[in-house]
């Protein structure tokens, strides 16, 4: 296997250890005095995007940041519980930044970065200080240090937590920095705007056209790079834990434009969330994985077994994970913990109305620690679960299923997080490159803050300071061309005044995801995958229904310009499965198992990343690939046993 | 999926078109409700019936529906994110509604939050008020070990909670002084609170207040209807602190 020409990832040479501090040396320098002469537009101000847009501004760049929603301080990374990793090692059990690194690249299943796994290890410990700085109350012993919880996929512990409300706090943190520089007019704030298109002017990425959601407005603004940091595309699948407005379409539109797609397929299924309740389902909610430290998963050893919880004697359940994993038990990596689960439940041993879910039991914690010691870590969570199912999981075992979480894969970058497009960066979850095949826990807060405070000051430094921007003007022929393209696109939606509604078509296309480009995967099924998607995009195209117009505040053409992206990525998705015809972490490909019902890589094959190029409407994209390979981690059998 | 739990409703929605368009309460039934579904859930379902009739759907605010991003809103007969204590309009379950119940909802109404369509509101006023000192003006890089500053757990849970606040108005929606005291006594407490916070402490409170009134929210005459609607329990001792924070920063 040899790298694609065009996937020159810049991997600085020498020892893994020193390549970060080497690369900041080497990379040339804005003069202080000069920095106000670059612009940066950033996508997105979730954790990635407002950390970057504020470490940015704070530099002196000028800055104009875009979100889709009311406020920069309600992007979805607000809505992660369980914590944030760091390799501090305050309670001295064994942690530094080489087992970070290690845990990260095994937990990954060996299809990351080695050299940017590294890195985020290394500033991990920076973000940990970041936040303490900017007022950010993390749990707190009685000593008054800081607190750590362990998380799945680790043996230490490393996750600093703020009650079940890390990702919350982690984002107000970089919203408060955010709204600091906006005060004094270094960022300029768009809310209710969203990136319609990538504008490419000689080859670099220049700007963007956005829509106003209020008016309906097309907008053109001009930048020397861009930034993109607007998360995942895992709402591809309808249900899924992505808040609802989450969309793939500014990467999948930047795709278009010529970024590569790498490893699509790589989602992330994450093995406790609430199970769905019917056909109204509109969101899957997910309760942090934190609760693996204390709560017991079992099902009845019997099969249809539809007796009360409180009613099964102990020797009638089956603690499956402790009894197949029994050094990591209940805090095997979040793949392995998914798949278990669905296993039970395929064997007709699922609890519930459905028999699609598991208990999550806190009875012996509570016996051991105390009800107000278990209120104390996890009240929050247990109130919003009984909100949910009216169930108090003091009394009976929560029931849990897994369900769409996280996509590890994205565009792909370089070291310097551009992307292959000169001057587009991608950012956190939008990119590919931390996470492998599987993200571990408390990992996604980590990478979004990593990027945006301390990897992106210093690479989009060294671009600019390395390039020449000619003067260019938002009447330039590439914006008027784009515009006039985003333009047709809403015109043509609007005219089509089918008979169906928009979450129609998007329910349709999650169904499908989820059967055949789900949890687990086999030919047969990705092959059917990528004929049906076709088959209901064609229909979308014929027979949508969108009320209204395109110069109001309009809630379905927002809907509706997201769902035509999905319908298009999620082939995309399925065609990349298809390919990778082995299992790796959240890849599970029926065809590729041990005899234990283990994931099987097949590293000869397929230690790379895949990225696809966008060729036009209708024609296959091309694969090209980057080779990983893995000197410091050697590549091994994960096994968590 | 019609079951027998299933109900009906009779539903009164502010319908606005615009900014500047006058709107009205219009009246909808909506039957086969499932006492499972959220309210944001209900909402969608007329929302897919009014699409099939051919009318327009009810523009309405939500994101997360996990209860924490604050994107949602809604008067709901009344009161802000409806009758359940400590709870969002997008955490709330129509299994708390009975069949033929009449359900009023409307949009947060405050002078600062125009409505934009239907129950859309702009509440940027609020993201306004932090630009004016809810913050440490900590520059990225610039900071010491986390462990160098040990923080009392009772100060640092205190500061969590008060730093708990969503940013949804619903303090703002309740109060007869469309007052934004609660939700500025939040930041102000939390980072009065720790140590990061006590540099920029007076300018803080004395900053974030001036621009409260600016933007046209009213005074605290200590209804406590805030306190009693905050979809996260926020307290009023948050705007007593407030209030010491202020007359210490003003006096001294």
């Amino acid at each position: 296997m040899t790298t694609s020409k065009k996937l020159d990832a810049k991997i600085p040479s020498g020892p893994i250890q020193e390549m970060w501090d080497k690369h900041r040396f080497e990379m040339k320098l804005v003069n202080p005095a000069n920095k106000r002469k670059y612009s940066a537009i950033v996508v997105g101000t979730g954790l990635a995007g407002g950390s970057a847009a504020a470490s940015l501004a704070e530099l002196g760049y000028r800055v104009e940041a875009f979100c889709i929603q009311d406020s920069a301080r309600r992007a979805h990374s607000i809505a992660a519980q369980g914590g944030i990793n760091a390799a501090k090692n305050y309670p001295n059990d064994g942690d530094s930044v080489w087992r970070l690194f290690y845990d990260t690249v095994k937990g990954g299943d060996y299809r990351s970065r080695e050299a940017n796994v590294y890195r985020l290890a290394q500033v991990s410990n920076s973000i940990i200080d970041q936040c303490v700085a900017q007022g950010i109350p993390f749990g707190r012993d009685y000593s008054g240090m800081l607190d750590n919880r362990s998380f799945g996929g680790a043996q230490v512990s490393r996750t600093f937590y703020a009650r079940g409300q890390t990702g919350q706090q982690l984002l107000l943190g970089a919203y408060s920095a955010m709204m600091k520089e906006v005060g004094k007019d270094k960022i300029k704030l768009h809310v209710r705007k969203e990136m319609v298109d990538l504008v490419i002017i000689n080859g670099k990425a220049r700007g963007i056209i956005a829509r106003d959601l209020v008016t309906g407005k097309i907008t053109r603004h001009m930048a020397d790079a861009v930034i993109l940091a607007t998360g995942g595309y895992g709402n591809a699948y309808y249900l899924s834990t992505n808040a609802m407005s989450s969309n793939g379409s500014a990467v999948y539109r930047a795709y278009k434009k010529g970024a590569f797609f790498a490893n699509p397929c790589f989602t992330q299924i994450h093995p406790t969330c609430i199970p769905r309740h019917g056909e109204s389902q509109s969101k899957l909610t997910l309760m942090s994985e934190s609760l693996r430290n204390d709560g017991r998963v079992w099902v009845p050893k019997k099969t249809n077994d539809k007796r009360h919880p409180s009613q099964i004697p102990e020797e009638e359940r089956d603690y499956y994970l402790e009894r197949i994993y029994p050094s990591f038990g209940n805090l095997v990596p979040r793949d392995v913990a998914s798949r278990n689960a669905k296993n039970q439940c395929d064997e007709d041993k699922g609890v519930g109305e459905t028999g699609l879910a598991v208990n999550l039991d806190f009875r012996d914690a509570i016996k051991r620690d105390g009800l107000e010691t278990v209120k104390a870590k996890y009240g929050n969570l247990f109130d919003m679960y009984e909100r949910i199912t009216d169930e108090d999981p003091y009394q009976v075992p929560m029931r849990i299923y897994p369900a769409i979480h996280y996509t590890m894969g994205g565009l792909w970058v370089d070291y310097n997080l551009m992307s292959t497009v000169e001057g587009l960066f991608i950012l956190g979850e939008a990119n590919f490159s931390d996470h492998g095949a599987n993200r571990l826990g408390a990992s996604a807060l980590m990478q979004g803050l990593a990027d945006g405070y301390f990897v992106i000051p210093y690479t989009l430094g060294n671009y600019f300071a390395s390039n020449k921007f000619e003067a260019i003007t938002t009447d330039d022929e590439a914006f008027v061309e784009a515009e006039k393209i985003s333009n047709q696109l809403t015109d043509k939606l609007l005219a089509i005044k089918g008979k169906l509604t928009v979450d129609h078509f998007h329910k349709r296309l999650g169904e499908v995801m989820w059967e055949y480009v789900g949890m687990a995967r086999n030919e047969a099924g990705l092959k059917k995958a990528l004929k049906e998607i076709p088959k209901i995009r064609e229909e979308f195209w014929q027979n949508v229904r969108i009320p209204g117009s395109g110069e109001e505040l309009n809630i379905e053409l927002e809907k509706a310009c997201r769902v035509a992206d999905f319908l298009e990525l999620g082939e995309l998705m399925a065609r990349d499965a298809l390919e990778r015809v082995e299992s790796c972490g959240g890849h599970f490909r029926d065809e590729s198992q041990t005899d234990e019902n283990e994931a099987l890589r097949d590293d000869k094959k397929f230690a790379h990343v895949a990225a696809w190029e966008y060729k036009g409407e209708g024609k296959k994209p091309t694969k090209h690939l980057e080779e990983l390979k893995f000197e410091y981690v050697p590549l091994s059998q994960r096994s968590y046993k | 999926m019609s079951s027998s739990k299933n109900m009906t409703l009779n539903l009164k929605v502010w319908r606005q078109k615009s900014k500047d368009a006058e709107g009205k309460m219009v009246d909808y039934q909506l039957k086969d409700v499932s006492p499972d579904s959220s309210f944001l859930e209900m909402m969608d379902q007329l929302n897919e019936e009014l699409i099939a009739k051919g009318d327009d759907p009810v523009a309405f605010d939500h994101d997360c529906r996990e209860g924490i991003c604050g994107m949602c809103s809604l008067m709901i007969n009344g009161r802000p994110h409806g009758p359940e204590d400590e709870t969002t309009t997008c955490q709330l379950h129509m299994r708390k509604f009975s069949e033929g119940d009449t359900v009023v909802i409307e949009p947060f109404r405050a002078r600062p939050f125009p409505v934009l369509r239907d129950l859309i509101i702009d509440r940027t006023a609020l993201d306004t008020i932090m630009q004016a000192g809810g913050f440490v003006s900590v520059n990225t890089g610039n900071a010491a070990e986390a462990s160098a500053v040990a923080i009392c757990k009772c100060d640092s849970d205190l500061a969590m909670d008060a730093a708990s606040c969503v940013g949804c108005g619903s303090c703002v929606a309740v109060c007869k002084n469309a007052s934004a005291m609660l939700f500025v006594s939040a930041k102000v407490s939390q980072l009065a609170l720790l140590p990061q916070g006590q540099v920029e402490r007076r300018d803080r409170v004395l900053n974030m207040v001036k621009k409260m009134d600016e933007l046209g929210f009213g005074n605290c005459t200590n209804e406590k209807e805030c306190e009693a609607v905050c979809p996260k329990g926020i307290k009023i001792t948050n705007i007593a602190r407030l209030n010491r924070e202020y007359m210490s920063a003003a006096l001294f």
